[in-house]
């Protein structure tokens, strides 16, 4: 694999994880004293990404801002690796008229058709809109692709399995990504699915499934080039399940006590694990990370502030937009 | 039977059925964008008639049989819609929105106010619905009052063939989310009881009727009438057989339900003072409270009498012919409701 690739890999990951971080922090910053979820700048329900950035990562890489992204209510990392605006994505986050969505969408409800972005906060529903853009994308005569994103919790959904089932049977121009965190909330994946890995399920729809193991950046970017090579060359869709790791709880206040192995899980992290890699293998050195980090961190800030600044939508616009 | 501006030079007789069909394919021809997904709309020509022909003109590629998989191929509607197409997609039975509503309501219906208005879902979203013909509780509901309810989507429901295509080609047209919902008993179907006003001359050319304006049917000064769909019907045939007693009813076809014409309530009890719902869905939480609403919101001195509701009282539809015409909003109970408020 190129150096170059490895690398841009790993800049995606970082500045994904260092806009959660800002997120995590501006979120806590008035919630106290105690927690209420509904105070501070960014109210109500957080669903971070921290852990589970190797899947957006690896699968984005190979797409352009004319291909779709479907993503779930834990959308950051997907909406980040995929190139969106990120004082757009801090303005809505912010509840900001410069938002996204002018502040009506949230942090689970992202659109953006410059980037051909959505997301969805019922899970597996995010599924059959991407069937539809897909479906235009052929009709337009392009070779664009469409990706739709779930976790394992709503790969036992309805929509999941009428959705791959109609994808397969129309050769739609899909790639079915699931990120495994191993909970649905605080269900284990034990408790919720009968067999280890979704990605088998693609046979039962007549397209391949493929699972990536221990949150392998590197390997997901070759099952997601498979893919979306497939699907933008006429082949149909195809079913990609990513084991990750959920870094945080299922949402901001979450305590896990469910989770016995909480300890554990920050020595998963992926992006530490990917760091000492690159540099083992001298594609990334102290300057190179630094600069990363430093120009992450940078892009961030720039876009909390702009968050910070904007306006807060006027109450007298509360009605709008219901209707075109 | 519509109160209408323009009438084309042109025009033919034809079913609901049949205008509908009319307007869906002159949109097809016009806009390469249009296609119409759903379970048998191919072949078949839609369980209801609602695409018959559609296929032989303009092939598999647009007119396309769907896996009874109703959140897979609504939620493809919504994110071609989102694309640029104009998709037209059938949902054989009101009553089967249980299996796919969070298509329907979260997303097709939301996204365009989550998105601040940057994203549009012009789709349209057709229905059968209604009763009368003793299928039961799972295929004769109306169930328009639950999508009217759920803010992000015009619900339009046609009565009669000219109004059908140009709602239809109007729906087509818009940039909304439009859930077109249309009656078996309305439809002119060969194998149901004909309507003799499901069949009437449609011109031939294309038209738009406009979303939210309610057509006032029949004039009159003792008593408004409001209802929609197969109801205007039984209103329509009581308000003629009231007119040899001397009751003078204005009758309005409401025509949608979101938007909902309230000038044209507030103008027609204005002028009667009376007020009679007919509404084919459930009583609570509906269509007959929100048009009861409508005149006592603004000015309840404007009634002469309590207004009077029409409606499936509360109970699923019974499969037993005489059981079912007991809960449905027929003749009787129509001229009865008209009669106590005229009496009031």
């Amino acid at each position: 694999m190129e150096q170059s690739v490895r690398v841009e890999l790993y800049r995606t990951m970082v500045l994904s994880r260092a806009f959660e971080d800002a997120i995590l922090r501006e979120y806590h910053a008035d919630k106290g004293p105690g927690f209420d979820i509904g105070k501070g700048a960014v109210p109500g329900e957080m669903h971070l990404s921290s852990g589970q950035e190797p899947a957006a990562a690896g699968v984005c890489a190979h797409l352009t801002t004319d291909d779709a992204v479907t993503a779930t209510h834990r959308p950051h990392h997907f909406a980040i690796a995929h190139g969106m605006d990120l004082r757009k994505m801090a303005a809505e986050i912010f509840g900001r008229e410069t938002g996204f969505g002018r502040g009506r969408g949230g942090h689970m409800h992202l659109f953006d058709p410059d980037t051909h972005f959505s997301c969805s906060g019922i899970i597996a529903e995010g599924y059959p809109p991407a069937l539809g853009q897909a479906f235009a994308f052929r009709r337009q005569g392009t070779d664009r692709v469409a990706v739709a994103v779930t976790g394992e919790g709503a790969a036992n959904q309805g929509a999941f399995h009428e959705s791959l089932n109609l994808a397969a049977l129309w050769q739609l121009p899909v790639v079915f990504v699931v990120e495994d965190n191993d909970w649905g909330i605080s269900v284990p994946r034990s408790a919720s699915t009968a067999i280890p890995s979704n990605a088998e399920r693609g046979a039962a729809y007549g397209m391949p499934g493929e699972r990536v193991e221990d949150n392998a950046v590197e390997a997901v970017y070759a099952a997601a080039g498979r893919a979306v090579e497939r699907a933008r060359s006429g082949g149909g869709p195809s079913l990609i399940e990513v084991h990750t790791v959920r870094l945080l709880g299922h949402f901001e206040g979450d305590a896990q006590g469910y989770r016995p192995e909480l300890e554990d899980v920050p020595g998963r992290d992926p992006i530490p694990t990917y760091e000492r890699t690159l540099r083992a293998d001298g594609a990334l050195d102290d300057d190179a990370v630094e600069g990363i980090a430093t120009e992450a961190t940078e892009r961030v800030e720039d876009a909390i502030s702009f968050a910070k600044k904007s306006a807060v939508p006027d109450p007298s616009t509360a009605l709008a937009y219901v209707f075109a | 039977m519509t109160v209408t501006d323009t009438q084309a030079p042109s025009s033919h007789r034809l079913t609901t059925s049949k205008a509908m069909v009319d307007a869906i394919a002159y949109e097809m021809e016009r806009d390469q964008g249009v296609v119409y997904l759903g379970e048998d709309v191919g072949p078949y020509g839609g369980i209801f008639g609602s695409t018959g022909g559609l296929l032989e003109r303009f092939g598999p590629e647009r007119v396309i049989d769907t896996p009874i998989s109703e959140s897979a191929f609504i939620g493809l509607g919504i994110g071609a819609a989102v694309e640029g197409m104009r998709p037209i997609v059938e949902l054989m039975f009101a009553d089967f929105m249980g299996v796919c509503l969070d298509q329907i309501y979260n997303h097709m219906a939301k996204i365009h106010f989550e998105s601040g208005g940057n994203v549009r879902v012009p789709m349209v979203l057709t229905t059968a619905v209604g009763g009368g013909y003793s299928d039961g509780a799972q295929h004769s509901q109306c169930l328009w009052g639950t999508f009217a309810h759920l803010p992000g989507m015009k619900v339009v429901v046609p009565s009669n063939p000219y109004d059908a295509k140009g709602l239809m080609t109007s729906a087509i047209r818009d940039d909304n989310p439009v859930v077109y919902m249309f009656h078996k008993g309305v439809m002119g179907l060969p194998w149901m009881v004909k309507n003799p006003r499901a069949t009437a001359d449609v011109p031939d050319d294309a038209y738009e009727v406009p979303i939210g304006k309610a057509a006032v049917v029949r004039e009159g000064s003792d008593v408004t009438v409001v209802t929609v769909s197969l109801s205007v019907h039984h209103a329509l045939d009581v308000a003629e057989k009231l007119a040899d007693d001397g009751i003078s009813v204005e009758l309005l076809d409401l025509r949608s339900l979101v938007p909902l014409d309230r000038r044209a309530i507030l103008d027609s009890v204005t002028k009667t003072g009376r007020l009679v719902v007919v509404d084919e869905d459930y009583l609570s939480y509906g269509l007959s409270g929100e048009v009861a609403a409508t005149i006592t919101d603004t000015d309840p001195a404007l009634l002469q009498a309590p207004v009077r509701r029409v409606a499936v009282p509360d109970v699923p539809i019974p499969y037993a012919h005489a059981l079912e015409y007991a809960v449905l909003p027929r003749h009787d109970r129509i001229e009865a409701a008209i009669r106590s408020v005229v009496d009031a």
